[in-house]
C-alpha cells in the first residue's frame, strides 16, 4: 500500500465518488426517461411540469418519498423488514466496481484506467454479486408477513435461480475466445468495429444473456414477482416511504448496471469506429467514456421499449421459456463455440456455427413442445358450443 | 499470516457445526450445520494449499462444493417430502422407517 | 499488525459469530441468514489466502444458490411456527457442548501440530495468488476423472430430486 503513488489513490477515490453519484443521478434520469418515453409511446405527454421538460420530476418524487411517514406495520418481522431494502440496494451498487467505463486517462505521468477495480475474476465477481440480489426480494417478502408478498418472493427466488444459469452460460463462449475473466481485457479484445464485437460472434448467447438479464432485473415481461393484477405490489406491498424508494432505486440501478455489463461483454465496450483513439491522452479517455455512456443509454431505451411491447408471461410460460428454450440455446452455444474454436480457430466460423445451431435447437424444442402438449380443448368446446348456441337460437 | 491461525479457525468452525448437529432438532438447521462443517474443511484445504504452494487443494474445494450442492438438493427434497407426510421436520419425531 | 492480520481477525470473528448464531437462533430463517454471513466471511478469508476463484465460487454456489434454496424451502413449508417447540433438554445440551469443547481442543491440537510439520514451505510461498487458469488446467488434466464423476453425481442428484418430488405429486392426484 505504501508505495502506491498518491495520484492513483486519489484517482481511485474520485472514480468511486463519480461512479456512485453517476449511478444515483442515472437512476433519477432513468425514472424520468421511463415516464417520458412511456408517454411518448402511448401518445401522451408524461410528466412535463416540474423543471424543463419535467426533468426535476424525480427530485420532486424523491422529496415526497422522504417526507412520507415511514410506516412499519405491526405484523412484520422488524429486523429483516428494515434490512431487506438495503440488501437489495447494496449489491446493485457494488457490482459496478468492476465495469470498465472507458479506456484510460494519463494524468501527471500516471495512466489511470477508467475502472474502479480491474480484478482478474471480474465476470465471476459480477455473477456472484448479482446472485445476492435475490436476498433482498426474498427477505422483504418473508418479513412482510403477507401472503401476496410471500407469493411474490417465492416466484422471484425461483425465477432468479432459473435464469442465473442462462446468465452464466451465456458468458462462457466469450470466455473461451478471450481466455480471460477480466472485463477490461474482454472489452479491449473486441476491437473498434461493430463486426468485431462479441454480439455477432455469440449471437444466440447474446440473446439468451440479455433475456436472462431482463429476468434478473425483474422487469416486464418478467415482473411476476410484483404483478400488480395478481399480487398487489408483490414483495414490496408492505413498504412505504424511503424503504419503498430503495426497492425502486435498486431496480433501476440493476437495469443500468446490467446494461453497462452487456455493453462491455457484447457490444464492444467503449469502442466505436476508432473514435475512442481520437485526441490526446486525456481527451481520448473522456471520449471513450462518452461512447460507453451513449451505448448504455441506448440499451436502457431498449428496456423501456420492451416494457411496452411485450405483455407479462404466465408463471408456467416463464419456467418453460427459461428451462426449455434459453438454457438449451445457451448450452449449445457453449458446446458449438468450444468445438468450432478448437477445430477452425476462426471467429467467422464460430459465429455462423452458433447461429445455425441455435436455430436448430429452437426448432427441435418447439417441435417437441408442439408434439407433446395435448391438443388444446378450445376446438372441442368450440364444436360443442356452436351447436348449442345454434340450438338456443332455434 | 501463519497456517496455524487458519487451521484453528477451521477447527472451531467445524466444532460449532458438530455442536449444532447435536443440539438442534430441526432437520433444516442440522443440514445447515453440515454445510458449515464442509466449509470448515474447505477453509483448511485452501489454507494448506497456499502453504504448500500448490493448487490441488483449491481443486478439491471445487469438488467439495459440487458435491455439497448435489447433497443440498437431495436433502431438501427429502425434507420437503417428509414434511408432506408427517407435517414435521423435528428429527426426534421422524423415528420410524415406515411412513 | 499489518493489513492481512487485521482482515483475518475481522473475517474470522465474523465467521465465528455467524456460525454460533446459526445454532443459537430459534427461527430457521435467521439461522440461514447467519450462515450466509459466515459463508461471506469465508469468501473474504479465501481472498486473503489468494484463492480468488474459490472465493467467487463460494459466493456464487453457497450464498447465491444453496442458501437461496434453503430459504425457499423454509418459506415454502412456513416452518416458523413449528420450529419453536422441541429443543432438547438442558442436560443433553450441556453434554453436547462438553463433547464439542473436547472436539475443539482435539482439533486445535492437531491443527497446531500438523501446521508446524508443514511450516517449512510457508516462508517462500506465502504470497502467491492462484489464477483461474491454473485451477482450470489442473482440473482438466490431472483431475479429469474426478471432475467427470462430479458431473455424474450432479446428474444423479438432479434425477433423484425429480423422482422424489414427482412421485409425491402423482400420489396426491
Amino acid at each position: 500500500m505504501e508505495n502506491l503513488p498518491l495520484v492513483l489513490i486519489l484517482s481511485s477515490i474520485v472514480k468511486i465518488l463519480i461512479i456512485v453519484h453517476l449511478l444515483l443521478v442515472g437512476v433519477m434520469l432513468m425514472i424520468w426517461a421511463e415516464r417520458r418515453v412511456s408517454g411518448w409511446m402511448q401518445d401522451r405527454l408524461g410528466p412535463n411540469r416540474v423543471g424543463p421538460q419535467g426533468l426535476l420530476q424525480p427530485v420532486a418524487d424523491g422529496l415526497k418519498f422522504m417526507f412520507k411517514e415511514d410506516i412499519i406495520p405491526d405484523h412484520v418481522d422488524k429486523p429483516l423488514y428494515v434490512l431487506a431494502p438495503a440488501m437489495l440496494l447494496v449489491p446493485a451498487l457494488i457490482v459496478v466496481a468492476v465495469v470498465p467505463f472507458g479506456s484510460s486517462i494519463t494524468l501527471f505521468g500516471h495512466e489511470i484506467p477508467l475502472q474502479i477495480a480491474d480484478i482478474n475474476i471480474g465476470i465471476l465477481y459480477i455473477l456472484a454479486i448479482t446472485s445476492l440480489g435475490v436476498y433482498g426480494v426474498v427477505l422483504g417478502a418473508w418479513a412482510s408477513n403477507n401472503k401476496y408478498s410471500l407469493l411474490g418472493g417465492l416466484r422471484s427466488s425461483a425465477q432468479m435461480i432459473s435464469y442465473e444459469l442462462t446468465l452464466g452460460l451465456g458468458i462462457i463462449g466469450i470466455l473461451m475466445l478471450t481466455s480471460s475473466l477480466s472485463l477490461r481485457t474482454i472489452a479491449i479484445e473486441q476491437g473498434s468495429y461493430p463486426w468485431q464485437w462479441n454480439f455477432l460472434i455469440h449471437f444466440p448467447a447474446f440473446l439468451a444473456f440479455t433475456t436472462a438479464m431482463f429476468a434478473e432485473t425483474n422487469r416486464l415481461p418478467f415482473d411476476l414477482a410484483e404483478a400488480e393484477q395478481e399480487l398487489v405490489a408483490g414483495y414490496h406491498t408492505e413498504y412505504s416511504s424511503m424503504k419503498f424508494a430503495m426497492f425502486f432505486m435498486a431496480e433501476y440501478m440493476n437495469m443500468i448496471v446490467g446494461s453497462a455489463v452487456t455493453v462491455t461483454l457484447f457490444l464492444g465496450g467503449w469502442h466505436f469506429f476508432g473514435l475512442e483513439n481520437v485526441g490526446g491522452p486525456v481527451w481520448s479517455g473522456l471520449i471513450s467514456f462518452g461512447i460507453f455512456f451513449v451505448k448504455t443509454a441506448i440499451f436502457l431505451f431498449g428496456f423501456i421499449w420492451v416494457r411496452w411491447t411485450l405483455p407479462r408471461f404466465r408463471y408456467d410460460q416463464l419456467m418453460n421459456f427459461g428451462w426449455k428454450f434459453l438454457l438449451p440455446v445457451a448450452l449449445t452455444s457453449v458446446v458449438v463455440t468450444g468445438i468450432l474454436w478448437i477445430t477452425t480457430n476462426s471467429r467467422l466460423v464460430v459465429g455462423i456455427g452458433n447461429a445455425i445451431s441455435a436455430f436448430i435447437v429452437v426448432s427441435i424444442v418447439a417441435g417437441l413442445l408442439v408434439m407433446t402438449t395435448p391438443k388444446p380443448a378450445i376446438q372441442e368446446s368450440d364444436s360443442q358450443f356452436a351447436p348449442t348456441a345454434l340450438d338456443a337460437v332455434e | 499470516m501463519a497456517l496455524e491461525y487458519y487451521l484453528v479457525l477451521s477447527a472451531l468452525l467445524f466444532t460449532i457445526g458438530v455442536i449444532g448437529v447435536l443440539v438442534r432438532r430441526n432437520a433444516i438447521i442440522i443440514f445447515m450445520c453440515i454445510e458449515l462443517m464442509l466449509n470448515a474443511a474447505n477453509l483448511a484445504f485452501v489454507a494448506i494449499s497456499r502453504n504448500l504452494g500448490e493448487t490441488t487443494g483449491q481443486v478439491f474445494v471445487f469438488f467439495v462444493m459440487a458435491v455439497a450442492a448435489a447433497e443440498v438438493a437431495i436433502g431438501l427434497a427429502i425434507i420437503v417430502s417428509v414434511f408432506k407426510h408427517r407435517q414435521t421436520i423435528n428429527v426426534d419425531e421422524i423415528n420410524a422407517l415406515k411412513g | 499488525m499489518n493489513a492481512e492480520q487485521i482482515l483475518f481477525i475481522l473475517f474470522g470473528a465474523v465467521s465465528l459469530i455467524g456460525a454460533v448464531s446459526v445454532i443459537s437462533f430459534r427461527h430457521p430463517i435467521y439461522s440461514a441468514l447467519s450462515l450466509v454471513v459466515t459463508f461471506f466471511a469465508q469468501a473474504g478469508l479465501f481472498v486473503l489466502l489468494g484463492a480468488h476463484f474459490v472465493a467467487a465460487v463460494q459466493v456464487i454456489v453457497y450464498a447465491g444458490a444453496i442458501m437461496v434454496l434453503f430459504l425457499f424451502v423454509i418459506m415454502l413449508l412456513n416452518l416458523g411456527t413449528l420450529s419453536a417447540k422441541g429443543p432438547i433438554g438442558p442436560k443433553l445440551k450441556g453434554f453436547a457442548v462438553i463433547l464439542g469443547i473436547l472436539l475443539a481442543i482435539e482439533g486445535i491440537y492437531i491443527a497446531v501440530n500438523s501446521a508446524s510439520d508443514t511450516a517449512v514451505a510457508a516462508a517462500e510461498s506465502a504470497t502467491g495468488t492462484t489464477t483461474t487458469y491454473d485451477i482450470g488446467k489442473l482440473l482438466f488434466s490431472e483431475y479429469l476423472l474426478p471432475f467427470e464423476v462430479t458431473s455424474l453425481i450432479l446428474l444423479a442428484a438432479l434425477i433423484g430430486v425429480i423422482v422424489l418430488v414427482k412421485r409425491e405429486s402423482q400420489e396426491e392426484n
